[in-house]
């Protein structure tokens, strides 16, 4: 156990990020490595419990315990049994939690006379219900609107779910994993019929060849980066390909790296299914039996040459036709898929086309052989399978009425009351109803859109309406707070209870382990009030939801997601307590299900399927008459799309293009990690990755402060000149307009700020969602953050920076 | 031989339609998605129309006679607000089914004459404008509740 009582990381894991090499092989299990975190001289000893849970700051989710001495969090230790990590923790999962020990808001704010001001919850809640009945009663539930989070506990969403869908009957609900996750679901829906995984993180192990499409794993998920490394270190190590206008650590590693031309994800990844295709790489017996639409797909890839997707994505026909080859004669193939992709326009189709690749090969429901349409958050999957993101829960289809009439028999509800007349309603869409004032009523709980939406001086004009009532939860003071009505203290990670899937349909329990600060609240326990308040009942005249615990919710959920493909019909608590089971969990799988598709039936059957599908090219519904022609019967989807050109490019005015991303030290708009001490010093400003070139020609050394401006607004942050890709720039979005340094306000041990004190103001504009634009995919209706043009000039020279270097 | 009529039905519907999407495009800059796919669909119109030019040769296009009430008005100029863009797309709907109505006609015309090549452009041109049609009643579906009942 000495592993384990180490107090201090070792080595510093802010530099080395992904810690000591434990090299295996194909087949062996990957070696554990515990990784600890216990500051100011705490010792193993001086602990006096550790509570497990798992990490919640990125969506890898890996298990570990929270250490707990005298009512409070003091450090966290990995899970050595964990399946996801073994041990192992990133620098987020070592540091993170710190953040949540400062500037806490500890009681309800009021706006009076245009600033927040301490109230009790007593008056905070009757003035959120007195403005919501006013306004059901004016306007009817359509003027409501809920943006929630990646962050919640799927107890949180299922209860929202319920409220919004059969207490208000609002379709006007999503989560900020629309801004990062929606394509995930889009693409496995559209391929395979319904959201879920198809593999597990335990393909890793043994796969022969990595696919990473638009996906930084290294900086996103660092836990999963080092599995990946450890195999890359040991006897046949599989091969890497990397398709990233950016040279990351990924890249580096990678056997062929494939720099592409910002917005030409589709033209690549259909050049690489024509050149798997013509080159007799495909399985016939598997297309036949489990597939539909082969010729199709053929006829639409066949104009993407070599030669002309070099063209088209600038990249050399040699890379592509060696990546094509990697994929078509390897026998264990693993694909993952992240933002690069899904925040790009032509998301989804691009995402399946993906699919399509591992599909033509026969490539999944196997060890080794699988696909990772990865998430952005930890609990991104329980927002998508609950409903929080507007779809109806368990996967369930809106457009059949069947599914509905099963929620409205499980709530016990008129199913009129539950919305279903068309597609729930996407971010992007509720921010532009509340713009035209038509939704009034808008609760905002744990996310900061005013930092992490597109084209953020609209979302603040937005959110500045006074014709909205704007409600907002969240721990801190943000951006968003600072626009709210109603601001409402929440408890955070290892302060509630309750439990989150993460990517490989993996489900951690997180029970309590220490109080909320002063009088903050769960989300669920807020939901529930409010609901009790506004008197929601069901036809049997018992309250709605009927539950007001974590568990409670839980078993509920449990009950909604019976024969459903997300089904945990029989997961409980207590076989939850410190293990991580994946989804399907039920009578036939107690132990929960390492690998779906294994019998390659998918959810296409007509009356299973989560949606009938979309035409990849405009968004349009495939109607329920259209799906049952084609007979999917079980067989995967094949669909393609043509490539289009992205929205905006550059031109003579603004000649760059735009790429955002994350930064491996942050999450988020930095409201846990940037009070990190660690990942503060390690990440405290935003920067603007350009190519050397593009640098040398503007005259822009590295920490010259640059202007980067696009036609929406500008941001002037410090250069560093080296990684993208000529003509292109990339620019970190966590940043905004506030400063959550821990070296501001109150001292680290003095846990809580004054509620109504302002916070500080960062000096310069930082924010790249301030250059970026309104604009998203037509079938995921994710934002395409990762496009747009914009122009550099240098504003001042580097203090470090002599003339004659200039 | 009246074919040449629904010919020129067709030029003047791909036309019209173009210019209507792109006046909506124009006119609802605030609904990225809707303008964005708009001004693609007019570019879609326009290809439908460059397509036809070889038949349109052969056939002709305005024969005396032709009854000018076939022909459907585009829109005017843009409306605004949820409703105007509920509208505007409804009269993008009754253009693009004037058109996708007149693909069949000539379609069937193709076959009966058994013009292959003719039967064939329609057929590709009668897609793309059922694809129009699809994504019109996806988003008016969408937005007809809020716009009906909430939008001032």
């Amino acid at each position: 156990m000495t592993e384990i009582d180490r107090a201090t990381p070792d080595p510093d894991r802010i530099e080395d990020i992904w810690g000591a090499r434990t090299p295996y092989g194909a087949g062996e299990v990957w070696p554990g490595r515990v990784d600890t975190f216990l500051p100011d001289g705490t010792t193993a000893a001086d602990v006096d419990r550790w509570v497990p849970s798992a990490c919640l700051l990125c969506s890898n989710g890996c298990g570990l315990d929270i250490a707990v001495r005298d009512g409070a969090m003091v450090g966290v230790r990995g899970r050595a049994e964990d399946r996801v990590n073994h041990g192992r923790l990133g620098p987020k999962g070592l540091f993170g939690w710190q953040g949540q020990l400062r500037d806490r808001l500890t009681e309800p704010l009021i706006r009076r006379n245009g600033r927040l001001q301490p109230a009790s919850w007593e008056e905070a809640m009757t003035l959120i219900t007195d403005r919501s009945r006013q306004l059901l009663e004016e306007k009817g539930p359509l003027s409501h609107g809920f943006y929630t989070s990646g962050q919640l506990m799927l107890e949180e969403y299922y209860t929202l779910a319920v409220i919004g869908k059969a207490g208000l009957g609002t379709p006007h609900m999503d989560g900020n994993t629309r801004l990062c996750t929606a394509t995930a679901a889009a693409a496995l829906k559209e391929t395979f019929g319904a959201d879920g995984q198809p593999g597990s993180y335990t393909d890793l192990d043994s796969c022969d060849a990595v696919f990473h499409f638009g996906h930084n794993v290294a900086e996103t998920q660092t836990v999963l980066w080092a599995r990946m490394l450890d195999r890359l270190a040991g006897p046949n190590p599989p091969a890497h390909v990397t398709v990233d206008p950016r040279r990351t650590a990924v890249a580096r590693a990678s056997t062929v790296h494939l720099p592409v031309r910002p917005g030409t994800n589709l033209a690549l990844v259909n050049g690489l299914l024509r050149e798997v295709i013509s080159r007799g790489w495909i399985d016939h017996d598997y297309l036949d039996a489990h597939t539909v639409g082969f010729d199709e797909l053929a006829r639409t890839v066949e104009a993407y040459t070599p030669q002309h997707v070099a063209d088209l994505c600038d990249v050399t026909v040699r890379d592509l036709q060696a990546a094509a080859e990697i994929f078509g004669t390897h026998e264990r193939v693993v694909s993952t898929v992240l933002q690069g992709f899904y925040q790009a326009h032509q998301a989804t189709a691009a995402s399946v086309a993906v699919n399509n690749l591992h599909l033509v090969r026969g490539m999944l429901g196997r060890p080794g052989a699988g696909i990772l349409q990865m998430n952005g958050q930890p609990t991104a999957q329980n927002n998508r399978e609950c409903g929080a993101d507007g779809d109806l829960p368990g996967f369930r289809n809106w457009n059949n009425p069947q599914h509905v009439q099963q929620l409205a028999d499980l709530w016990d509800v008129d199913d009129s009351v539950i919305p279903h007349w068309a597609e729930p309603t996407h971010a992007m869409q509720i921010f532009r109803y509340v713009e035209q004032g038509s939704i009034g009523f808008l609760w905002v709980a744990g996310t900061n859109p005013a930092v992490s939406m597109p084209d953020l001086a609209r979302i603040r004009r937005i959110l500045a309406q006074d014709s909205v009532f704007l409600v907002v939860t969240d721990a801190y003071r943000t951006e968003t707070t600072e626009f709210a009505d109603v601001v409402l203290p929440a408890a955070l990670w290892g302060e509630k209870t309750g439990t989150y899937t993460n990517v490989d349909r993996t489900v951690h329990l997180s029970e309590q382990a220490v109080a909320p600060p002063g009088q903050a609240r769960s989300d669920l326990d807020i939901w529930v009030e409010y609901a009790r308040r506004m008197g929601f009942r069901n036809r049997s005249g018992q309250p709605l939801p009927t539950w007001d615990t974590a568990e409670g919710a839980f078993d509920g959920w449990r009950d909604c997601s019976r024969g459903r493909p997300c089904d945990y019909s029989a997961m409980t608590y207590d076989q939850l307590r410190g293990r991580g089971i994946q989804w399907p969990c039920n009578d036939e799988h107690p132990d929960g299900t390492e690998r779906i598709y294994t019998d390659h039936q998918f959810h296409t059957f007509d009356d299973d399927c989560e949606t009938y599908g979309h035409d990849l090219a405009t968004g349009a519904a495939v109607t329920p008459v259209e799906h049952r022609a084609v007979r999917y019967d079980g067989r995967a989807r094949l669909k393609a799309a043509a490539w289009t050109p992205p929205p905006e490019n550059p031109d003579g005015s603004y000649p760059l293009h735009l790429n955002t991303g994350r930064t491996v030290y942050q999450f988020h708009t930095r409201t846990k990690t940037g009070r990190a001490p660690e990942l503060a010093a390690a990440a405290p400003d935003a920067w603007v990755e350009l190519a050397p070139e593009d640098a040398a020609e503007h005259h822009i050394a590295d920490g010259d402060l640059v202007r980067v401006e696009s036609v929406r607004g500008h941001v002037e942050v410090p250069a560093r000149c080296t990684g993208t890709k000529p003509g292109s720039v990339f620019l970190p979005f966590h940043y905004g307009t506030l400063d959550p340094s821990p070296s501001n306000g109150a001292d680290a041990k003095d846990d809580v700020a004054e509620d109504s004190a302002d916070p500080s103001t960062s000096e310069r504009p930082h924010a790249a969602n301030e250059l970026t634009m309104t604009a998203w995919d037509p079938v995921s209706k994710q934002p395409t953050f990762k496009s747009g043009a914009v122009r550099i000039t240098r504003v001042d020279q580097s203090p470090t920076r002599t003339r004659e270097e200039d | 031989m009246h074919l040449a009529t629904y010919l020129g039905l067709l030029e003047t519907g791909c036309s019209t339609l173009a210019t209507s999407y792109r006046q909506v495009a124009d006119g609802h800059r605030d609904e990225p998605d809707v303008a964005t796919l708009c001004l693609r669909f007019a570019a879609e119109c326009d290809q439908q129309k460059a397509r036809m030019s070889p038949f349109v040769r052969t056939y002709g296009t305005h024969p005396d006679g032709e009854p000018e009430r076939l022909h459907a008005d585009g829109l005017a100029e843009a409306r605004t607000g949820g409703l105007g863009l509920l509208r505007d797309l409804h009269d993008l709907y009754l253009l693009a089914t004037n058109l996708d109505i007149s693909w069949t006609m000539v379609g069937q015309a193709a076959k009966g004459d058994r013009n292959t090549d003719l039967d064939a452009t329609v057929t590709r041109s009668a897609a793309t404008t059922e694809a129009q049609l699809k994504w019109l009643t996806t988003r008016m579906k969408a937005a007809a509740p809020q716009a009906l009942l909430v939008a001032d």
